[in-house]
């Protein structure tokens, strides 16, 4: 048996491998995206909330198929209201062991890092994941933050994730291109499509997740450090102009001389 | 005002860095480009025409390494009093402008997509560019991300001077072990044309007027989800939701029906043209224009059309 000693923890061998993926809630691909209050506030009337897709098909998913081949505990944490423990439980019923709700609303990315970074040190994991952004605020900047906040080495965006004892083995986007890297535990990852196949969650997943821990903890005091003072829609497109298929000529005209595109 | 901009200059320059310098000098009086690797001097002078006063580089540190470069611009932005530190919001940015935020205190502006308004707060795509929500920064100093392609570069300056700094970068925590870079490809988030293509185009083997059209435009090529995950293109050319935001110049899509979810990741596209035999396909109510027609017989006619324009001298 070997003995790894970890910044965050000690860990005997990876059945013992604490992994946190860190969930937040995102309405439904298919909302209509709408605002209230003069344009201050997102309009929730009507809109279906999920766990933010990279969350769930990439981080988590992965997550569950290194549990399931190494051993280990995967537990998920989430910043917001008891409204969002339905997200949750879905998260439980595709197979994570336990939750953690930081009871705040996630309004700012900085204030929601530093919150999973306190739970994560004083908790101790050796693997954070996180999507590679969440699809309504489209930030990228969470895990990036936890990561500074924890001074350990950070691999975004990443789109394949092996575990060998302590060590990670990485595929990342880069500019242009793709990159293999190694990086010790413990690590902060966030998973990009690549990463794993979206999961179902079956019936006994589901029934199961009703009775799995999900604790409430307080957040710490932090100030944030940016905030949304409003919103605004794009302005709508004018009238498609049809152009006659066996007209080519005039398209690429009107992309040079119209749209000055070309 | 002081005005910190960070640059990646290991692959020559792109576009992309001269907008984000002329973001900087929008912005304050002051630019100084932070840097590092080994470009020459002469090319990184040339930043000076599109506002900087200076460009700092650090010789020492060759590799894109998040840890190593949160450190260069932060001990950059201590040393130049900066008040805003300004990224273009590509790859490494996303991965270092997060750590910088908490580095310094300052305030992350992700994916900005214009300058600030005179409220001070700064539009950027929420929804997946579905909707802008203006955000205000808290901190006296800010980090601002700019989306590539929301501004156009102003070069009316001259070569500035270049600096040797020390960073102090430390090491890194991450081995490469391999890297994989196709050639010759344009980077889809920067490229300012683009052709796309989904499964109206019925199997990879027909991707060739895909490309045929892209290789006579100078375009990027792309592709909807459905394509991507049936493995008949890779994942990076996805574009949508899930996918890569774009905002080109031009955005030609052909076979694809436009569903909201791809809808959401090229609707910052400043013209859109949609080829579809369906002409109730919903991607028209998001189109400038549109060709009913068999993408099969439209691509290669739009192909020999642009070969006809391009050797007309444009």
């Amino acid at each position: 048996m070997r003995i790894f000693v970890l910044n965050l923890r000690t860990i005997e061998n990876n059945e013992n491998m604490k992994i946190l993926v860190c969930i937040s809630k995102s309405p439904d691909t298919t909302s209509k995206i709408a605002f209230t209050d003069n344009n201050t506030k997102f309009d929730e009337n009507g809109v279906q909330y999920i766990v933010n897709p990279y969350d769930e098909w990439y981080a988590l998913v992965r997550a569950l198929e290194i549990k399931e081949t190494l051993g280990g505990n995967v537990t998920i944490v989430s910043v917001g209201s008891a409204a969002d423990e339905a997200i949750i439980r879905k998260a439980l019923a595709i197979g994570a062991d336990d939750a953690v709700r930081i009871d705040a609303e996630p309004n700012d990315a900085y204030y929601t890092a530093v919150q999973i970074a306190e739970y994560a040190k004083s908790n101790g994991f050796d693997l954070v994941m996180t999507g590679k952004e969440t699809i309504n605020y489209n930030g990228s900047q969470v895990a990036g933050m936890i990561a500074e906040s924890l001074d350990l080495p950070f691999v975004s965006l990443a789109t394949k994730l092996d575990v060998s004892g302590t060590t990670l083995t990485l595929e990342r986007e880069i500019v242009g291109g793709l990159e293999v890297v190694e990086v010790a535990l413990p690590a902060v990852v966030s998973c990009a499509k690549g990463m794993a196949e979206q999961r179902i969650p079956n019936m006994r997943g589901i029934m199961a997740a009703r009775t799995k821990p999900l604790q409430v903890v307080a957040p710490v005091a932090v100030e944030a450090l940016t905030s949304y003072v409003s919103y605004s829609m794009p302005n709508a497109k004018s009238a498609c102009k049809m152009i006659d298929p066996t007209n080519m000529d005039e398209l690429v005209e009107l992309l040079h001389n119209e749209a000055k595109v070309i | 005002m002081s005005v910190l901009v960070y640059i990646n200059s290991n692959n020559g320059l792109h576009k992309s860095a001269f907008e984000a310098v002329t973001y900087g000098k929008k912005l304050g009086a002051d630019v100084t480009v932070i840097t590092s690797g080994n470009a020459d001097a002469a090319t990184l002078a040339t930043l000076g025409n599109y506002g900087a006063s200076k460009v700092l580089v650090d010789r020492s540190l060759n590799s894109d390494d998040a840890q190593q470069l949160t450190r260069l611009i932060a001990s950059a932005a201590t040393t130049t009093g900066a008040s805003t530190i300004v990224f273009s919001h590509d790859i490494i940015a996303k991965a270092v402008a997060p750590r910088l935020s908490v580095r310094l205190k300052a305030g992350l502006i992700s994916g900005a997509i214009a300058v600030p308004s005179a409220d001070g707060t700064v539009n950027v795509n929420v929804f997946s560019g579905k909707a802008f929500g203006a955000v205000k920064v808290n901190s006296a100093v800010k980090i601002i991300s700019l989306l590539p392609n929301s501004i156009q570069p102003e070069a009316n300056g001259a070569a500035c001077a270049v600096e040797d700094f020390a960073g102090n970068v430390g090491d890194s925590k991450i081995k490469i072990v391999s890297t994989k870079k196709p050639e010759g490809e344009i980077p889809l988030p920067e490229a300012e044309l683009v052709v796309s293509a989904g499964r109206g185009l019925k199997g990879p083997e027909n991707w060739g007027m895909v490309e045929d059209l892209a290789s006579a435009l100078g375009a990027a090529t792309a592709c909807s989800r459905p394509v991507a995950d049936i493995g008949w293109r890779p994942h990076h050319e996805h574009v949508g939701q899930t996918g890569v935001a774009i905002r080109p110049n031009l955005y030609i899509a052909a076979g694809i029906s436009g569903a909201i979810q791809h809808l959401a990741g090229v609707n910052g596209s400043k013209v859109i043209v949609v080829i579809n035999t369906d002409a109730e396909a919903p991607f028209f109510k998001a189109a400038d224009y549109g060709v009913v027609g068999d993408a099969f017989e439209v691509l290669p006619r739009l192909t020999e059309a642009v070969k006809k324009f391009r050797s007309s001298g444009h």
